[in-house]
């Protein structure tokens, strides 16, 4: 708990500082600045723009400074910005998975596929493994190259970038707050992944009891026996509790009717299926290089506007209001508009500085100065982001 | 407020209804007691308050009920959740969020209350209940009393006329069921709302009743005021009884009102009681299990902290404690299946250590009954699962007959999910005896029992003591440790803080002792039929 709270102590900009920022601006804009600063959690949307940006940045390059410099900047951040409730705990999972994705891809590569040519340094060589004539495409064993294995532990590194990303996303934002920002006929939706998501600990739990338990019978039975003995119960205790969650559910008011009517919800139930079609005859026309390309933009447009228009119109079918809504203040914008910033830098100059960003060969490669400045100017969501409010689970 | 008229239930496949005939009312602004055994048909009757029943549970209502001038025929639960708040035994398995703030603003939300009113009405709940300083907390990590609290809370932010409670201390521990029944009382007397309460802990909301719907059980319902209804009551609690023993009239409904006149009756019995229970068994016979410095640890929490514990053959100890004491941390360390940090366990003549046995043979030496007893269930019939047992013992039919003795009446083709709280407690103890343990340990056994069942299981632990079982009932309930218990044992922060006869550690402290205690202090009298004893020789020797 001392750690945490030492840890998060840097992020909040000290008193003089706070005032300082907001000193020479006018006194409406300056209270403006301050209340957006005042601890709280940002809006989940915002850092999952800010996150998915950053992906888009790092799947643009295989520079290995650059995609240092973005683990950098989500690590940074997470530090700087995390709650201490239980889902914003799971960053190193994130990271322990990046690594082993890294390492798997190394270790296919020299397996597999080693891909030894004229010139490439070869570091040792594996006992190849014969194949069969008509198997020739895939080489087992063989020589391994230096090229080979840094290509892929790049490659690698940018899957792991764009997984940390991901992670960041999902430790900075609460998910079940992130849920409630779906349309309203999506809310159905929000609830069955909330609840799914509070059940599972309560499955895990269950089971620890009822094995613990079995021993007081004798633990006799085996096999599939043993199995159900553990999973009767188990899933008893489930179902139980899913009736009973169900009941509280309605006595409290869950999916009670709103302004639509019956024709109004045919309408809707209408669109949204042929909005879906819409979209497959798009995702269809995008696969199929027979067909003409307006056909398949012609599908996508026409299946999305009736899939919006869906749930614009199935959001009216039930009227409910949200407790505490996030706010939308300056530092989401700010934080939206540094991830953007360095998204759109590297998606354009990828076109005239191909070889900066993708370097080719074993060399160190060079550190280009616009798009490391880019990715740095996303840190800065990192301090523009307010301090998170006290979760309360440390007051005890 | 509340209109049954000639309301009958019942549910689909069963051959009699749970309620026939039921003609009651409910004016505004009345805290209404519901009072049966199990069984009785009290959570029907509450459910069909708000529509729950029939529209979710299935089944038939024939006649009309009206909650607030809407008729449940016409409205489904949900359209009547800004009329009628409901609450249920286990708070956690009706919480749809996890932090106590939203749980107590979804209601509101279901409701489309306006933003600013709900963030107005959230903070008022939180005052009111006392919830304010857990506004934050994640609901897993609040205690019992706590969680209950916060299921009231959310059924009262959407500003219901009518709060339906259906035994909502039934799963709590005495201090925090104090702490829920104080909320409920409070909302009574402050809000003026119309409060309908099924709760087995009678004594504590007796007096604040204004009127008692009494389920005789046969589908009938009376009405009445509460001091009326409980003269005739066969669910009654022990100063209740008291009160009829002594003839009192009007009957007292508190342990106050009975202290009051409790001077006469005091003077009519002898100085010193017969012991509640003969205290069996010379002090010199071998210990049926003897721990010394049993150490039981989670990581860095030490659950039991080295307890030393002689149990005797034909003894039945109450092991008392609060809730996380080290009560059922110590029962598994005793059984073996728990793993010791430290110390030892013999068991009987030999001095067997439990925990070095396979659980095969584990549970010959010492049997324990968790408490969540259905947990050991896991077959489609009784009749299966007590021929597993038998199998299990290597014994025939041996199963059957203790089931008979300790339960009669439960049938081999029942589904034992489907029996009460407790014919499955009796099924598992009959499971666990047909490996003839010489040690029964019981974890909470008395939860979700109302006093009949309560009644029994005393007369079956009494027989088995006198079998020469040595038994342990780990239990919060003070009455009826009082009645099936000769020796007390009390755990805090893992460590034993008194053991000694039932008596001498009872009535030493008087929050902690059973009502007749409190209520004829500083005489030792623990059980009423201990009063009517005394009462009797009181006769006959003056």
């Amino acid at each position: 708990m001392n750690a945490t709270s030492i840890r998060r102590r840097p992020g909040e900009p000290p008193e003089p500082v706070r005032a300082g920022l907001a000193a020479g601006l006018p006194g409406r804009v300056a209270a403006r600045v301050t209340a957006g600063r005042l601890p709280r959690g940002l809006h989940p949307v915002a850092w999952w723009i800010w996150a998915i940006a950053l992906a888009v940045a790092a799947s643009r390059t295989s520079n290995a400074l650059l995609l240092l410099l973005i683990f950098g900047v989500l690590a940074l951040t997470v530090a700087l910005r995390r709650t201490d409730a239980p889902w914003a705990r799971g960053y190193r999972f994130y990271l322990v998975m990046a690594l082993s994705v890294i390492v798997i891809r190394v270790v296919f590569r020299i397996i597999f596929d080693s891909g030894a040519s004229q010139g490439s340094l070869i570091l040792f060589r594996l006992p190849q493994l014969p194949v069969p004539s008509w198997y020739s495409g895939i080489q087992i064993g063989g020589p391994v190259s230096a090229q080979a294995v840094a290509a892929a532990a790049l490659d690698g590194a940018r899957l792991a970038c764009l997984l940390c990303c991901l992670g960041a996303a999902n430790t900075l934002a609460n998910p079940k707050r992130a849920l409630q920002v779906l349309p309203g006929a999506l809310y159905e939706l929000g609830v069955a992944v909330t609840v799914a998501l509070s059940v599972a600990p309560q499955l895990v739990e269950s089971v620890q009891r009822v094995r613990r338990a079995r021993r007081l019978r004798g633990a006799t039975e085996h096999g599939l026996r043993a199995l159900r003995a553990v999973a009767v119960p188990v899933l008893h205790d489930a179902l139980d509790r899913s009736l009973l969650l169900a009941a509280s559910m309605d006595a409290r008011g869950y999916g009670r009717t709103g302004r639509a009517s019956r024709a109004s919800r045919r309408i809707t139930g209408t669109m949204m299926l042929a909005g879906m079609a819409g979209l497959c005859i798009g995702a269809y026309g995008l696969l199929d290089a027979t067909l003409p390309g307006a056909f398949a933009d012609a599908g996508f447009a026409a299946g999305t506007a009736l899939c919006v228009a869906g749930l614009a119109l199935g959001g009216r079918r039930v009227a409910r209001s949200r407790y505490r809504p996030d706010p939308w203040r300056w530092p989401e914008w700010v934080v939206c508009a540094c991830g953007l910033a360095c998204a759109a830098g590297l998606w354009l100059n990828l076109a005239h500085d191909q070889a900066a960003l993708n370097p080719a060969g074993l060399g160190w490669p060079p550190l280009p100065p616009l798009p490391a400045a880019l990715i740095l100017l996303a840190a800065v969501a990192g301090v523009a982001a307010p301090p998170p409010a006290g979760s309360g689970a440390s007051d005890r | 407020m509340i209109e049954f008229d000639a309301v009958s239930a019942r549910y689909d496949g069963a051959a009699d209804p749970v309620l026939s005939g039921v003609r009651l009312g409910v004016d505004e602004g009345e805290l209404c007691l519901v009072v049966g055994h199990t069984g009785s048909g009290k959570s029907t009757l509450l459910a069909a308050i708000n529509g729950l029943f029939p529209y979710f549970t299935g089944g038939t209502l024939s006649g009309r009920v009206l909650v607030g001038g809407r008729d449940t025929a016409r409205y489904r639960p949900r359209e009547l959740a800004d009329v009628v708040g409901m609450v249920g035994q286990d708070p956690v398995a009706g919480f749809v969020t996890d932090t106590v703030e939203e749980e107590l603003a979804y209601t509101m939300e279901q409701l489309a209350v306006e933003p600013a009113a709900m963030r107005a009405r959230l903070e008022e709940t939180l005052d009111l209940l006392g919830l304010a300083d857990l506004r934050r907390r994640a609901l897993a990590t609040l205690s019992g009393g706590q969680q209950q609290r916060v299921a009231i809370g959310a059924a009262l932010t959407a500003h219901p006329r009518v709060l339906v409670l259906d035994e909502p201390t039934s799963a709590l521990d005495p201090a925090s069921a104090e702490d829920v029944l104080a909320a409920i009382t409070r909302l009574v007397h402050d809000l003026g709302i119309t409060v309908v309460l099924a709760e087995h802990r009678l004594e504590r909301v007796l007096p604040y009743a204004d009127r008692v719907w009494y389920l005789a059980g046969d589908g009938s319902v009376t009405a009445g005021d509460p001091a009326g209804i409980m003269r005739t009551a066969q669910v009654a609690p022990p100063v209740i009884e008291l009160g009829r023993l002594a003839g009192w009239d009007p009957l007292p409904l508190s342990v106050r009102d009975a202290r009051r006149q409790a001077p006469q009756l005091r003077a009519r019995l002898p100085e010193s009681p017969g012991p509640a229970r003969p205290y069996p068994g010379p002090a010199g016979t071998v210990p049926a299990l003897a721990a010394r410095d049993v150490v039981v640890r989670y990581g860095p929490v030490v659950a039991v902290r080295a307890v030393s514990l002689s149990l005797r053959p034909g003894v039945v100890t109450a092991l008392m404690g609060r809730n996380g004491s080290g009560k059922s941390s110590l029962l598994w360390a005793l059984q073996g299946a728990e793993r010791r940090a430290g110390g030892t366990v013999s068991v009987g003549p030999a001095g067997t250590d439990p925990a070095g046995l396979p659980a095969a043979e584990a549970r010959r030496q010492v049997g324990l009954v968790p408490q969540a007893a259905a947990d050991l269930l896991y077959l489609d019939t009784v009749g299966a699962e007590l021929e597993q047992a038998d199998r299990d013992a290597g014994a025939e039919k041996a199963a059957r007959a203790i089931l008979d003795q300790i339960a009669p009446g439960v049938l081999d083709d029942a589904h034992p999910r489907d029996l009460s709280a407790g014919q499955q407690l009796a099924l598992v103890l009959a499971i666990q005896l047909t490996a003839a343990p010489g040690v029964l340990l019981l974890d909470e056994p008395t939860r979700g029992l109302d006093y009949q069942a309560k009644t029994s299981l005393i007369g079956v632990l009494d027989e088995l003591a006198a079998a020469g079982h040595a038994i342990v009932v780990a239990t919060h309930d003070v009455e009826f440790a009082s009645r099936a218990c000769d020796r007390v044992v009390v755990l805090a922060e893992g460590e034993i803080v008194a053991d000694g006869e039932a008596v001498s550690v009872l009535t030493a402290s008087p929050t902690f002792a059973p009502q007749v205690a409190k209520v004829l202090a500083p005489l030792p009298y623990l059980t009423v039929p201990q009063v009517a004893a005394g009462l009797d020789a009181g006769l006959v020797n003056g």
